[in-house]
């Protein structure tokens, strides 16, 4: 058979394996991490999330429930940030964006974090983060691997590529 | 674009190995590339996937995406990733001969 049909001898520099870090506990700050690691199982690269802060909350049990869009302190949201301060805009905001989102076809955050985890992408939060907010490992998603330090963290992305987000 | 024979007829393949032409596409055509992509045998889960996209795409113009084939394919996300490691949508895409899907989900 013909050559051109393997991708590998198409393309010899593709990504093979990433590992995304995922810092902030807004939407805007969660989606793109979470798009980003199941696009890349999808494209059969090996793929890693480490939830480290406020990223926590995307993988907190109750918390994953209640993640919102900041509407302050973004002028990409074209709104004074004292209107963006009022009570209920942020809710206003989450509702408004995952209405669009549902439309896309766009998961809500249990969801898709759990078809992440049936990708088969690892899913790990920090232990200095876990330690600080006094968190323990039940107060998250049973698809959670492990709680790793900083330096499991690095020995677990050897050989890949990190995205901080 | 470039040209394969794929079960001794001649097809049309762009770039990255996706058929150029989905009405070319045979079934002897999907064993002979899934062979080449690591699958020695497709199973009937494998030709379940194979032809629920195909359906898809002949309906709505695209392939479908990895969780539109875990809701409705009958085949479950951990399912569709242990039959075409290397990413279900795009792997079962080419093997069942039609565009990469275009969905980012």
């Amino acid at each position: 058979m013909n050559d051109t049909i393997n991708p590998e001898k198409i393309n010899p520099e593709k990504i093979k394996k990433v590992s995304i870090i995922i810092s902030k506990g807004s939407l805007e700050g969660v989606y793109p991490g979470l798009i980003m690691a199941n696009g890349a199982r999808a494209e059969g690269m090996e793929a890693n999330l480490f939830f480290t802060f406020f990223g926590l909350d995307a993988i907190h049990r109750k918390r994953m429930q209640r993640i919102k869009v900041a509407t302050v302190g973004n002028p990409a949201m074209h709104m004074p940030t004292l209107l963006g301060g009022l009570p209920g805009m942020s809710a206003l905001a989450t509702r408004m964006m995952n209405k669009t989102m549902d439309k896309l076809d766009i998961p809500p955050i249990p969801e898709f974090m759990e078809m992440i985890a049936d990708t088969g992408c690892g899913i790990y939060a920090c232990k200095a983060s876990v330690d600080m907010f006094g968190f323990t490992s039940d107060d998250f998603i049973e698809q959670l691997d492990d709680i790793l330090t900083v330096g499991d963290f690095y020995d677990l992305a050897a050989g890949g590529q990190i995205i901080f987000t | 674009m470039s040209t394969a024979t794929m079960a001794g007829v001649e097809v049309r393949l762009n770039e990255e190995g996706f058929f150029e032409d989905p009405t070319q596409w045979t079934e002897d055509m999907a064993v002979e590339m899934a062979k080449a992509d690591g699958i020695d045998t497709l199973t009937d889960q494998h030709w379940t996937v194979i032809k629920f996209m195909r359906k898809e795409f002949f309906e709505k113009g695209t392939g479908p995406t990895v969780r539109v084939l875990g809701k409705t394919s009958g085949v479950s996300v951990k399912d569709l990733y242990a039959l075409f490691p290397k990413g279900p949508a795009k792997m079962a895409a080419r093997i069942a001969g039609i565009p990469k899907p275009k969905g980012c989900i």
